[in-house]
Formats: structure tokens, sequence, C-alpha cells
């Protein structure tokens, strides 16, 4: 019996192991089709879901003409395939996730702008100002902000939020920065609730001996407790950049879900989850490879950047 | 007679290179107190810890030299560092039972903490069960203070109350040996006081190791005193002439305060 | 002028905590105005098709139920693994793995579902949806198990091996009762979490106007009609959702805070 249930236990635990191995190779596989066909240039191509021409780009017009019957690829004139053939040129369809990448990262950088001063406020706070029962309250209250459903800020945002910024600010109402800015007040809590956790592991005497010469809070902040928890607090960030990368939900009722790079900040775009959610239902055949090798490179990136916060910043001590 | 008889045992924690115990021979009288005194470090506890191997919980220790346990049962003198199989592991604890220094109540009720070794060891009729839960709550001297609440949480019980739990709970198995590790270094005055009367009590039908840093409480109630330093065995004899009559210089330094 | 900067910096501070309390406090206000205006009890009676949410409230919990039957054994079993079995290399591995794991998009375990399950199952189901949940609720179930489990002292453990009872039945009897509590608030909140979930659903169960206990198809789920009523150009379909948001706000925060409150109660 108990070695029935060791072994029990060791499989269970195993199921973590085998689920991020057979997570990365099932969007690697899904994604082979995308990839063999568009390799790297996938991620600097802004181009999705478009049909481009084929070959010479000096031959932009449809030109009727052809001086030969005979399909040659390496014809530099237009390719026809059949006299009776309708379409003049030969196009296909290529993506590029260049601008749902570069969405995904932007946003999540007005995130981190937004939410960092502010979190770092709320974690000093919450650790060195108030008093015992105030911090406890406010504590929950901004854990409890953490435990909103994340469609709820995309409704919220786009209702509320958002034409309140656009007025502000001028621009669209759904664009990359009020996306950002509501992933920021997203990520805001977990970034409060770490940081918090990691100045209250300052030793007691180190603040006592500071106060004791004569600092004042914000020196004993500035000097002591940051210091001593630096790593962690830094954790936290990557922590929560971490996570504002793969938000869903929120950003697709902000974002605005168009293919097209921002040229302003106030400027609808996209970004990978978005760009995922909003497509996975009827796309097909390399489209939908496209998809799965968005899926893989926001994978690895957040599985890098969180364990970058995990390793060297978050170590356990156990 | 000794119960058990600790031959050249050497011991080594895992991951460390030098022997925490080197050569201890020491024997444990049948029916009587041994207490193993020492300075803090001195591996005293290191040494009871090894008498019911609850070393092996953490992997990698080093065994060298023997510990014999004589099997009232049947008989035989057998080397408890050779276990190996889990149930004979399991027989050694039923046969060698340990209280902390801490007490330790088990997340269940009065009745549950104490019947709990007896359900482990196949007792299942509730007679029984009853009856030795109440014999072992009479000899721990708790029987009184708990019979009208046996199905209550054991976690409202005082300190001492909970010690005393523990030592019921031990002694339901009906050991052969008990070793007390500290037992009552968490306990005010009145409750080490009982504790000390009971382990008296108990070394009629159990015969008993006892780690102390209490030296009063060893010369108190023990029948026979190992002083130990460093991972040495120093000296050991009986208690009388352990504090009256040292034989070694270490012995009566620590004796009389010097260190320690 | 330390003194002043000091005096900056503290209301900075407070500042702060107020602006992370308005934002708190605008959303829920935002939900009961909106949500209680188009609430009424039509909602509990009728099914999307209706006009009514039924379907979909029953079929999150129902999704939500089944991602727990799966993700909670598993979980709890690997917690224990790592915590009280582990002792080199791979029980570490595989902590910071889940670790890893809790914070991965909700996304991308949806497409991971979708190549998995609704592919070669030929399509959407509510087995795909709550397989997606489970696997996001694992890591958490796993990081809750390992830190109430490793809050246990030591000595418990000891006093019942010490009693000759065996590894297993020590984590069972003694240890894991003795973290219950915590153990429990952990797993409420790991549900919590998920039910409000909508990312993994939208391509592995995605949602249903109609009620359904068929798990085999597509699963009505509260979440992903939020998302499509939102989408919908009528205003009946925004107040819908504005409902629907209201009533799964109250939900999750319900859950949430009864989680915190059998802690409370234990301290």
């Amino acid at each position: 019996m108990e070695k029935i249930f060791q072994k029990l236990s060791l499989a269970s635990a195993s199921i973590v192991f085998v689920l991020l191995i057979g997570i990365f190779f099932t969007l690697f596989n899904s994604s082979k089709e995308a990839i063999n066909e568009f390799g790297f240039n996938f991620i600097v191509n802004p181009d999705w879901n478009k049909e481009i021409v084929l070959n010479t780009p000096n031959l932009n017009t449809v030109d009727n003409v052809d001086d030969d019957v005979i399909a040659d690829e390496d014809d530099e004139d237009e390719v026809l395939f059949d006299e009776d053939d309708e379409d003049e040129v030969a196009t296909k369809t290529v993506f590029g996730g260049l601008v749902p990448i570069v969405g995904t990262l932007l946003s999540t950088i007005i995130a981190l702008a937004f939410a960092l001063p502010i979190a770092m406020g709320i974690a000093v706070f919450l650790a060195e100002i108030a008093p015992q029962k105030i911090s406890n309250i406010v504590g929950i209250a901004i854990e409890l902000l953490a435990a909103i459903p994340s469609i709820i800020f995309g409704m919220w945002g786009l209702y509320y939020f958002a034409p309140i910024v656009a007025d502000i600010v001028g621009g669209y109402q759904v664009s990359l920065l009020t996306a950002g800015l509501v992933l920021g007040v997203m990520i805001l809590p977990f970034m409060a609730a770490i940081t918090r956790d990691s100045m209250n592991t300052t030793p007691s005497v180190l603040k006592e001996s500071a106060y004791a010469l004569g600092a004042t809070k914000f020196e004993v902040i500035k000097d002591v407790i940051f210091p001593y928890s630096k790593v962690g607090i830094i954790g936290s960030i990557i922590l929560a950049l971490g996570r504002a990368l793969g938000e869903t939900m929120a950003v697709a009722f902000l974002i605005g879900s168009i293919f097209v790079l921002p040229e302003a900040i106030n400027d609808p775009t996209i970004s990978i989850p978005v760009a995922m959610a909003n497509n996975f239902g009827e796309a097909s055949g390399l489209g939908e490879s496209s998809l799965f090798y968005l899926a893989l490179i926001l994978f690895v990136i957040s599985f890098g950047v969180i364990s970058i916060a995990k390793f060297y910043f978050l170590k356990r001590g156990k | 007679m000794p119960i058990m008889n600790i031959k050249k045992f050497s011991f080594t924690y895992p991951g460390v290179d030098h022997p925490s115990l080197k050569n201890i021979t020491l024997p444990i009288m049948q029916n009587k107190i041994t207490a193993l005194i020492g300075p803090s470090g001195c591996g005293k506890s290191t040494l009871l810890r090894s008498m019911n191997r609850i070393h092996d919980l953490y992997p990698g220790n080093k065994y060298d030299g023997k510990i014999e346990l004589l099997d009232l049962e049947t008989g035989k003198k057998n080397n408890i560092l050779e276990i190996k199989k889990e149930n004979e592991f399991i027989k050694l604890r039923q046969q060698v039972g340990m209280i902390f220094q801490k007490p330790t109540p088990f997340p269940m009720s009065i009745f549950d903490n104490v019947a709990y070794g007896l359900k482990i060891a196949g007792v299942k009729n509730k007679t029984e069960l009853q009856g030795r839960v109440e014999e072992a709550l009479k000899g721990s001297a708790l029987w009184k203070e708990v019979s009208d609440r046996l199905d209550k949480s054991a976690m409202g019980l005082s300190g001492g109350q909970q010690q005393r739990l523990c030592i019921a709970r031990a002694v339901a198995v009906k050991p052969e040996v008990l070793l007390f590790d500290e037992p009552t270094s968490a306990l005010d005055p009145i409750s080490t006081g009982a504790i000390e009367e009971l382990i008296v009590e108990l070394k009629k039908d159990i015969s008993i190791a006892i780690v102390t840093h209490n030296m009063q409480q060893a010369s108190r109630i023990s029948d026979y005193t190992a002083f130990m330093y460093l991972g040495d065995l120093i000296e050991y004899d009986a208690t009388e002439n352990i504090f009256l009559n040292p034989k070694e210089k270490q012995t009566e330094d620590y004796i009389t305060g010097r260190f320690g | 002028m330390r003194l002043l900067i000091n005096k900056i910096f503290l209301a900075l501070s407070v500042f702060s905590a107020l602006i992370g309390l308005a934002f708190l406090a605008w959303i829920l206000i935002t939900l009961f105005i909106k949500g209680l205006s188009s609430f009424h009890l039509g909602l509990f009676l009728n099914d999307l098709i209706d006009g009514g949410l039924r379907n979909l409230i029953i079929g999150q919990f129902i999704l939500a139920g089944l991602a727990s039957l799966i993700g909670i054994p598993l979980g709890m079993t690997a917690g224990i693994y790592i915590q009280e079995y582990g002792r080199g290399k791979y029980a570490s591995l595989i902590r910071d793995l889940s670790d890893i794991m809790m914070s991965a998009p909700s996304i991308v375990i949806g497409a991971f579902v979708y190549a998995v399950v609704v592919i070669p199952t030929g399509g959407t189901s509510g087995f795909a949806g709550a397989i997606a949940l489970a696997i996001m609720m694992i890591p958490v179930v796993i990081n809750t198990t390992d830190n109430m489990l490793s809050l246990v002292p030591k000595e418990l453990r000891e006093a019942g091996i010490a009693l000759g009872a065996s590894k297993y039945k020590v984590i069972i009897d003694i240890v894991i009762k003795a973290a219950k509590v915590g153990i429990m608030t952990g797993i409420l909140l790991a549900f919590a979490r998920i039910i409000g979930e909508t990312a993994p659903l939208l391509f592995t169960s995605e949602t249903s106007n109609y009620f359904s206990l068929d798990l085999s198809q597509s699963f009505p789920s509260l979440t992903v009609s939020i998302y499509d009523l939102a989408n919908e150009p009528e205003e009946s379909s925004r107040d819908l959702a504005w409902a629907a948001s209201f009533i799964l706000t109250v939900m999750v925060l319900i859950i949430n805070l009864t989680g915190r409150f059998i802690t409370r109660n234990k301290k």
C-alpha cells in the first residue's frame, strides 16, 4: 500500500512535467506548416492573411499578356497556369506575426509602466505605513481586485475606463493605450502583493537600527528595505510581466483587433492572445498553423520571462 | 539485564564527513531509567533517535557497530541497525516508542489519539480498543481529567496534558522501551513534576531512556546516567556514582557547572 | 527638508493605495449598477435562447466542477509527492515547473487542448473545456498543497512514524489533517479562479444557447457567452452581458471570500 501510494504521487507529480513538454511539442508540431512556410520571417512580417503576388515585385499590376503557355517557376514573367484560369496572377496567402508580437510586447510595457509606481506605493502602504488592521483590510481588497475575472476587466474597461482615457488623451477608445492601461490595473494587485511580501521579509532589527539612527520612514524604506528586498521586488515585476504577456480577455475588448501596426500609442492594433482568440474558430490550414506559430512564440517568451523571474530573483527558501 | 545493548556504535549524518557519534558502547537496563546528559551538540539526541531508527526518515545516514534489542516475546537479540524492510521498521517502532520535546497531539480526538498506535497494529475490536485506551490514559495519570471528553479534539488540552496524552498514546501499544527526548523542556515546573512522577511509575513495565539537559532531573529520576561530550561517551555508571563520585574530570566539570 | 520628502513620499504611498481601492470600487460599483439594472429573476429561469442565463450559470459550474474532479486529486497527490516524498532534484524541478505553469498564458493552454482533444475528437466539447480548466487548476493546487504541508511541524510526522505508522498513513491520517484548513482554502481559491476563466474555453468548449448536460458537444459557458454577447450589436445583448458579468463576479467573490473566511476562523 505504501509503495502504491508513493508511485501514485510520483505519477501525479510527473504529469506536470509531461504536460509542459506536451504543450511545447504540440504547439511546435501544429505550427510546423507555418514554420516551414515562413521561417523566422514570420516574426518580422506585418502582413497577416494577405494575398501577395508571387515572384517579381516589379510586376505590380496584373498584366494580361504572357509570352509562353508553359507554367515555369523560373520565368520572370507572370506565370499562367492555365489559359482558362481566371486569376491572371498567382498569389499566395501569407501570415506574418509582427503586428501581434509588437502589440503583445508594447501593451505589456505600457501596463508595467502604469502599474509599477502604483503597485510599489500600495506595497509600501501595506507593509510599512498602515496600522495592522487597515493593512489587513486593504490587503484583502487588493486581493479581491486580483480575483476579479479578466473578462470583467474587459467589460468595465471598454464601457467605462476607455472612454475616459480617450477623452483625456484623444484618439480611439479601443487602442494599444487603453488595452495597456487596463492590463496595468489587472497586474497591479499581483505586483503589490508580491512586493509587499518581499518587503516583509526584511528583519525588524535592520529597520529598527536605521530608525534608531534617526532615519525617516522614507529613508528606511529607500535605504534599508528596498535594497534588502530588491531581488524579490524585481522578481515580482518580471513575473507580472510574464502574466501580462498572456492576458487575453481584457485586451480582446480593448485593443481593437486589427492587424495594423499602431502609428500612435492611441491607435488600435492586436496582440497574440487576441489574434488567437478571434481567429481560432474559423482558421484552417496555413492560417491555423500560423496561429499555433504565434502561440508557440508566446509560450516560449512567457516561459522564458517567468523562468528568469523564478530562477534569478524569486528563489524559494525550502 | 539489558533490554538494549549499544555496541561500538558510530553515526554519521548524510552529507557530513565527520561522525556525530563515535564508538558508543552502552547498555539500556531493563525496567530502569537511563539518562543521557551532556552539553548541547554532544550527540545525546542523535543517540536516542538511533534507538528507534527515526533517523531513517531522512535517508543517507551511515551506521557503524551494533544496537541489539532483546525481543521479550522470542527471547532473541536483534541488531536493529540491520533492519531494512518496511514491516521490520514498523515492528521496531512498536517495540521502541518515542516521546518528543514538543507535545505532538494528532489533529483528532483524545480517544483517537491514544487508539492510533493500536489501530495501526491491527486492533479493531471496539471493546478492546476502549479498554486499552482507558488503561493507557490511567497509566498516564490523565484518565480522570479527560474521561468525560474523549471525543473532543486533543488540541484543546494544555501543554502538560498534551504531553501526558502523547505518553498514553505511546504506552498503549505496550512497547518494551520508551525513549524520551527532553520531554519536559517545553513545560512549566508543575507539569514537569507530574511527568517525572509518571516516568518513574512507568519503569515498572517499560525500560526507559531519557535525554535531558536538566541535570537535577537526571539525578532525581534516573537509575543510570551516561555523560556524553562531542560525540563520545565519556562516562556511564549508576546515577549516584556519576553525580557524587564521577571518575572522569570532564564529567565532574559538567556536573559542577563549569561548562555546558 | 528630509521631513518634507518623507511626508510627500508617505502621501504618495497612501494615494496609491487609494487609487487601488478606487479601481476596485469603480469596477464593483459599475457591475452593481449595470448588472442590477438588467437583473430579473427570469435570468435564472430561462436559458440563453430565451434571454436568460440559467444554462450558462449551470454550465460554468459543471465545467469548473468537472475540472476540479480531475485537477484536485492530481494536484494534491503531486503536492504530497513534492513535499513528503521528493528528496532530490526531480521534486525541486517539478515544483519549479509547476510554479512556471501557474503563470502560463491561458489561451496557450486552450490551443494545446484544441490540438490534442478537439481536433482528434472532431469537435468542441465540454470535456475539452473541462480538461483545459483542469490543466490550469493543477499547478495552483500543487502550490497550495505544497505550501500548507510545509507548515506542518516535522515533529508531528516523527511522532506518527515513532508509533509504527507507515509513511503514507502518517501523511493521510496526520499531516493532511493538520493542514486541512489551509488546503481547503487553497482549493476554494483555485476553484474561484478557474470558474472565472474565458480564454481556455473559447475554442475548446465554446458555449451554447441551450440548456445542455451533454459534455460531448459545445457546452454552455457563462464567461464565453459574456464575450459573445458583448460583441453583438444589440443593446439587449449588451445588457445581458452586464447582468451576466455581475452574476459571475458575485459568484467568484463569494467563493473567494468563503475560502478566506474558513482560514480566518481557524486562526
